[in-house]
């Protein structure tokens, strides 16, 4: 059945979906059912816009959907062909981009919320599985490296190291049968882009495995992908099933005896299992804990048979190169570092969300370009990047290109790439503590460096921000970050004290401020801030005194209050409530 | 039972953990309900079967008896034990190991709260201290009442809209003080209607 328009819809689900009822019944009631389809997607742009669709085929971009908008629209736009321009999308009042040439390249996004996920069709129009029927009918294994060599593509999980090298020492191990793994553990704090990828078009992954496995050899893979995703769990299932109904999954794939098939398995809520060999541990059913390499994965993992393991997105970049050539791959980005990169924004910044671009880009552009500049005009005071094992990235090197090689330079690495925007009102000492917080929670414990140094250093972070920072504190956080680097296994111990390391490195002035001066600059460290009354503006009213949840306050009616600081828990709710701004801390 | 009264009038020391009072009487609780083993068994074998009690799939067996009973006690991971012919230490170091398996019981809603750096800095801080206020329990702990557990989680991917937390299986996110009390009264009613038979006033 043709349809003569299309309404793509996403947005959070309980919200989406009273729109998508409300819409519904107003065509079913003015009789619209055989003309117009109606879809969901997850995500249609980078911010998040409460619930929005798209009309097709002039691709009108509502947003801010409530379900009598939807009615509205059914009306309006569909049936009487006007679209409703209020409810249009339009760029938020950010400054047009200033150049022309900076502009999102979607290469792993290019179907994310355009497609249906959950329908193998859509997929297949965008030219899906025409590279796998590509490698398979056209070239040998060999071919395919070659291709990824040509293209220059490195792991998109964090570390970077080439694909195609990967590939190749999975392909010339002995040992059988040998095993393909996605690593879909995604589990850096304030990194999204794989679930996304895995919500929105699992199929680009699924197609990217199966070409690996051809090209290493292998007929059996596993997916392994965090519990903490449960709908991306669900669409994997779903795609994967179609697949195989499709014949692009299963014995004899293409009728060229090629066989392939996948398994998915769930994490429980591990960090750690987002480390190879730790993942490969919990797919055996095992505690998810590191062990030493070499052997490296591709001559000995699961089972101790030869492994391939990459990350979701390296995989989903692994069609788009079959199909336009290593070239076209390598046209984009730096000499070391090639191709396209998804970063997830978050933090202070105007729009957060998903993007793509071009490796090379500098990070102001990213900041301010793409992501619109800092949240309500505020100073930039540095973007973490690399999530808990990577590092700061303050004002002096905003105009650095983001490749491999120049972050690890700074102290900071690619990661999977979170882009965690902190503003002038952003304590480092408390953020470097917060991450100090997560990896020392997250620590398996078999490396002692890691297990007890972490624990240590949290305690020295805890008691600087609890206003009793000793002289020599910063110096003992350098010394013991050295030692967890040097001692600890894996890339979580290797890479903990990174967050406390760079805030030193580049923000020494606020951590000094806090034990010598005992004063937090951004005044966010509760123990060193002290609520004051000015009492030439308070006028007596006693309202923070009666909503002060501690009776830190005491004064007679019209007369001006004052605050005990002994009593005081520095909650805040008296600066809040006083009418005249009579409250302030410092 | 009687212990649970003297627990509430006792003026408790103050040198001691008063966590400790409130985790023995939660355990006393539980005890006096009894653990019903048919249902540990029965519960316990279905999933393990399903899995053909195979040595590979025991993480996914114990979250899935885990997501199935609320946690797992000592008699699920014996069972658990015999069928995939492993020893208890092992199946205990497996489950202690992963965060969403509890060994401890929970209560009947369980609030996950992202702790994480990107929803600190949009304002986590303020909407942490609601959500323990709130409840009146300390994260990490269950009410007494067992119908809220307030737990942390790591990332859950959601971070442009942050600050986020998990209830039960359902993402909230952009969450300030207002909107968490805001949730916890939309449970609160929800289950209130639960319990009640008949509506009320037609």
């Amino acid at each position: 059945m043709a349809f003569r328009a299309h309404v793509i819809i996403s947005g959070a689900p309980e919200q989406a979906q009273g729109v998508k009822t409300a819409l519904l019944e107003q065509i079913d009631t003015l009789g619209l059912n055989e003309e117009v389809e109606i879809r969901e997607a997850t995500d249609l742009t980078i911010a998040s816009q409460g619930v929005e669709a798209i009309v097709y085929p002039d691709a009108t971009h509502y947003i801010d959907l409530t379900p009598e908008d939807a009615a509205l629209i059914a009306e309006e736009h569909l049936y009487k062909g006007r679209p409703v321009e209020r409810l249009v999308y339009e760029e938020p009042g950010v400054e047009p981009l200033p150049e022309p040439s900076i502009k999102e390249v979607r290469v792993v996004l290019k179907n994310v919320g355009k497609i249906n996920p959950e329908d193998i069709d859509d997929y297949i129009a965008e030219d899906g599985y025409a590279a796998l029927g590509k490698a398979l009918t056209e070239m040998t294994p060999d071919d395919v490296i070659a291709e990824l060599k040509a293209s220059g593509l490195r792991g998109r999980g964090g570390a970077g190291f080439p694909t195609w090298l990967k590939w190749t020492f999975a392909r010339q191990a002995t040992g059988s049968p040998k095993y393909l793994v996605c690593n879909g553990d995604e589990g850096d704090p304030g990194a999204f882009m794989n679930r996304r990828v895995l919500e929105g078009d699992p199929h680009s992954v699924i197609e990217g495995m199966a070409i690996a496995a051809y090209a290493i050899g292998a007929s059996q893979g596993y997916f392994y992908v965090r519990a903490e995703y449960p709908i991306a769990i669900e669409t994997l299932r779903v795609a994967i099933e179609q697949a195989r109904t499709y014949g692009l999954l299963g014995e004899n794939i293409f009728d060229t005896g090629f066989s392939f098939d996948l398994e998915v398995r769930m994490g429980a809520g591990a960090f750690v299992c987002g480390e190879e060999t730790a993942l490969m541990q919990s797919i055996e059913g095992k505690r998810g804990q590191p062990r030493t390499r070499p052997p490296f994965p591709a001559v000995s993992g699961l089972w101790g048979k030869p492994t391939n393991i990459n990350n979701v997105e390296t995989y989903a970049n692994v069609p788009q190169i079959l199909l336009k050539g290593g070239e076209w791959f390598a046209s984009m980005g730096t000499e070391r570092s090639k191709g396209t990169k998804t970063f997830a924004i978050a933090g202070k910044v105007k729009r957060t969300g998903l993007i793509e671009v071009p490796l090379g880009i500098t990070v102001r552009e990213i900041i301010y370009d793409v992501g619109g500049g800092i949240l309500d005009d505020k100073a930039y005071k540095a973007v973490q990047t690399g999530g808990p094992m990577g590092g700061c990235i303050p004002e002096k090197y905003l105009d650095m290109p983001v490749d491999y090689e120049s972050l690890a330079s700074v102290g900071s690495i690619m990661g999977s790439g979170g882009f965690v925007v902190m503003d002038e009102d952003t304590c480092m000492v408390d953020i470097a503590r917060f991450f100090m917080e997560f990896v020392q929670e997250e620590s398996c414990g078999k490396c002692v460096p890691c297990r007890v140094g972490t624990r240590k250093m949290l305690d020295i972070l805890n008691r600087i921000c609890g206003g009793e920072g000793r002289p020599g504190d910063i110096e003992s956080l350098e010394v013991l970050g050295k030692y967890i680097k040097s001692g600890s296994l894996c890339g979580l111990g290797q890479g903990a004290p990174n967050p406390v390391l760079s805030t030193i490195e580049h923000f020494r002035d606020e951590y000094e401020a806090h034990i010598y001066d005992k004063k937090c600059p951004a005044q966010v460290c509760r123990a060193l801030i002290e609520y004051k009354v000015d009492p030439e503006t308070c006028i007596g009213c006693t309202r923070c005194a009666r909503n002060c949840p501690v009776d830190a306050i005491s004064g007679t009616p019209r007369e001006a209050h004052i605050i005990d600081p002994e009593i005081c828990i520095r909650c805040g709710i008296c600066e809040q409530v006083c009418p005249v701004n009579a409250i302030s801390h410092e | 039972m009687q212990y649970e009264g003297d627990l509430e009038t006792a003026a408790p020391d103050p040198g001691i953990d008063p966590s400790i009072f409130r985790f023995i009487a939660f355990s006393l609780s539980r005890l006096s309900k009894g653990v019903r083993m048919e249902e540990v068994l029965a519960v316990t074998d279905r999933v393990v079967d399903a899995h053909k009690a195979d040595r590979e799939a025991l993480v996914e067996i114990l979250r899935e008896v885990n997501d199935e009973s609320g946690h797992l006690t000592r008699e699920h991971l014996r069972r658990i034990a015999e069928h995939t012919n492993l020893p208890l230490s092992e199946i205990y170091s497996v489950a202690s190991f992963y965060s969403l398996i509890s060994l401890e019981p929970l209560g009947r809603h369980v609030i996950r709260f992202c702790q994480d750096a990107p929803c600190h800095i949009a304002g986590g801080r303020e909407v942490w201290e609601a959500l323990e206020q709130e409840l009146g329990i300390p994260f990490g702990e269950t009410t007494f009442d067992e119908q809220w557990s307030l737990l942390t989680t790591s990332c859950i991917g959601a971070c442009a809209v942050g600050p986020v937390m998990m209830v039960d299986g359902d993402i909230y996110g952009n969450l300030t003080p207002e909107k968490v009390r805001e949730i916890i009264t939309r449970y609160r009613e929800a289950d209130a209607q639960d319990v009640t038979p008949a509506p009320q006033g037609g």
